[in-house]
């Protein structure tokens, strides 16, 4: 099973996506794992989102394929990694998810997740606990996947959240990161 | 100096390519899914002593950049299907008044408001025949964000070395999406001025019938005279009712376009070294997932190639046969009900190579397997 969807998608693609309800600042944190893999890091990136007409609420998504070769078809086909911060985003996303995959979910939100092989964190109480906002759990779920995958260096990661959190928010937002890693560490142990 | 790596969407590539080939004048009328183009010229003309203004409409947009080209300035407008509709009144001033100028049109689904958010190739005939009366249209389509820099590029050349408008097709995927862009240095980048004139203004025609095709052009205000009139009309700008002087105007704005379509048709070839009896045809965004099809295909041993037209028209007949040469079976991929298909219908020998269609439009974007499975069923009706 495994070697035909290496077959299928290419041996060294990698495959995220990055799943929760419009307004988590899913696409932001797309954007910011790109950014730090395609510019510092120095792989071949394409970053793809969905638009529809839910600006707010309902199932949002940003793509991110990453590999050490061209990257031929832009969009994910089979994912390596599904971030999911809402059940409905679980649900609607689980099954693009390869049998080895790895999935991460929002353990508060995700209450009933697919399959017991999973990371569970409560990113968004996280969040508001120890950083004092919501708003931040984008950049503490991508502290986890950074930390648990090793897919994006941490120095590249951690530039680019300072270069684009928005103006005065750099510190929360560097923090999260750095909640982000110690909270996928004490899983790795 | 060390080139910038930028994480880039493909409209924000257009927008850098469209300020290193030297555009300075951009009106407007932001569209999904084309406002980024828009957004950024806003940004950028300001800060390099450029023009940027928000028409009230489309029709008007053209127009500017239509007067800011004939005063000397390299000129660019963005669009999307509603608002190329509105633009095809003064495209065709644009054509008969041989005024450079670049219009990227962002594909959405049509007709009319269609589908806004959603991926669509339906404008691909439009694109080159989209008004009326005989003209050649230069269309080109680039397929990932890097390349929307340099054929953006390549469209402001072209309007400027041919005096005519160029255009630009990406679509709503492509337009949105990011990957990383080499921005080359403005010395690494062929940029192309429109000729100028070498007479004194007293023999200046603006619209001079040279051996090329292509006139020199002056700027208004510089002191020659000129007559600029969507009237069909002489060498001097005026109409004219003369037979052979407006047959030799139509041939002009054919032949400068015609004559040089092998210059200007470029393809990229994937797998076609081995001589594949089944190849795939698509541009844009279509031919990445063409292009994973047949790395899929090749795995399983399957022999097939594709083809991409950078250049959606003119089509080089003599390019599209030699690249067709060993191509029994040749699936048009495109996202639209067969505008593509209609196009490459012109320029190939259908006894030798047999057209078959695949066709999506319901505003997602066509996947490698539903190529792979395409290509499978062609192979599987050979054998």
């Amino acid at each position: 099973m495994k070697t035909k969807e290496k077959q299928v998608t290419g041996s060294d693609r990698y495959e995220i996506r990055l799943s929760g309800s419009g307004g988590q600042g899913l696409i932001l944190a797309g954007v910011m794992l790109a950014e730090a893999v395609g510019t510092i890091d120095g792989r071949n990136v394409a970053q793809t989102q969905s638009y529809g007409p839910e600006a707010r609420g309902g199932a949002s998504r940003a793509d991110v394929v990453i590999s050490d070769d061209e990257i031929s078809y832009p969009k994910a086909m089979k994912l390596d990694l599904l971030l999911a911060l809402t059940q409905e985003a679980c649900d609607s996303y689980y099954h693009d998810l390869k049998e080895d995959g790895t999935l991460i979910i929002d353990s508060h939100m995700v209450t009933q997740p697919p399959t017991p092989r999973c990371y569970g964190f409560p990113f968004v109480q996280l969040a508001k606990s120890e950083i004092g906002v919501a708003m931040v759990a984008n950049v503490v779920s991508l502290g986890t996947i950074c930390e648990l995958t090793g897919i994006v260096s941490k120095q590249a990661l951690t530039e680019v959240v300072r270069r684009r959190a928005p103006r005065g928010t750099e510190e929360k937002n560097l923090k999260a990161l750095e909640l982000g890693f110690q909270i996928a560490k004490n899983v790795k142990k | 100096m060390s080139n910038q790596v930028k994480l880039l969407q493909g409209n924000e590539a257009c927008v850098e390519g469209a300020v290193l080939a030297g555009v300075r004048f951009f009106a407007g009328y932001p569209i999904t899914p084309s406002t980024e183009i828009a957004e950024g010229m806003a940004r950028r003309l300001p800060r390099i002593g450029g023009r940027f203004i928000q028409m009230e409409d489309e029709i008007a947009s053209m127009a500017a950049i239509i007067g800011a080209s004939c005063a000397g300035s390299k000129s660019m407008t963005a669009t999307s299907g509603p608002g190329f509709s509105l633009m095809q009144e003064n495209l065709g001033y644009a054509y008969i008044t041989e005024t450079p100028c670049v219009v990227v049109d962002v594909q959405r689904g049509g007709p009319s408001t269609g589908l806004p958010t959603k991926i669509s190739q339906s404008d691909t005939m439009q694109a080159a025949y989209g008004t009326h009366g005989d003209y050649y249209a230069i269309v080109l389509a680039p397929s990932s964000v890097e390349e929307s820099l340099h054929l953006t590029v390549k469209a402001v050349n072209y309007s400027e070395m041919y005096r005519t408008p160029v255009i630009v097709l990406l679509d709503e995927v492509l337009g949105h999406m990011r990957e990383k862009v080499v921005i080359p240095a403005l010395d690494e980048i062929e940029v192309q001025e429109r000729r100028r004139p070498a007479v004194p203004p007293d023999w200046y025609k603006h619209y001079a019938i040279t051996a090329t095709g292509v006139s020199a052009m002056a700027s208004f205000g510089e002191g020659y005279r000129f007559n600029v009139t969507g009237l069909t009309h002489d060498e001097l700008g005026f109409p004219t009712a003369v037979p052979r002087e407006i047959k030799a105007m139509l041939d002009k704005l054919k032949d400068k376009v015609v004559k040089n379509a092998d210059a200007i048709a470029e393809f990229e070839s994937t797998e076609m070294d081995d001589d594949p009896k089944v190849a795939i045809l698509s541009y844009g965004i279509v031919s990445r997932a063409a292009k994973q099809a047949v790395a899929m295909a090749r795995e399983q041993r399957l022999k097939v190639g594709a083809i991409r037209p950078k250049t959606i028209w003119p089509l080089s007949e003599s390019k599209v046969r030699d690249l067709l040469k060993p191509v029994r079976q040749l699936i048009v991929a495109e996202l639209n009900q067969g505008q593509l298909i209609n196009m490459v219908k012109q320029c190939i020998d259908r006894n030798h190579t047999e057209l078959i269609p695949l066709q999506k439009y319901d505003g997602e974007l066509i996947t490698p397997s539903e190529i792979l499975h395409k290509i499978k069923e062609v192979k599987h009706h050979a054998n």
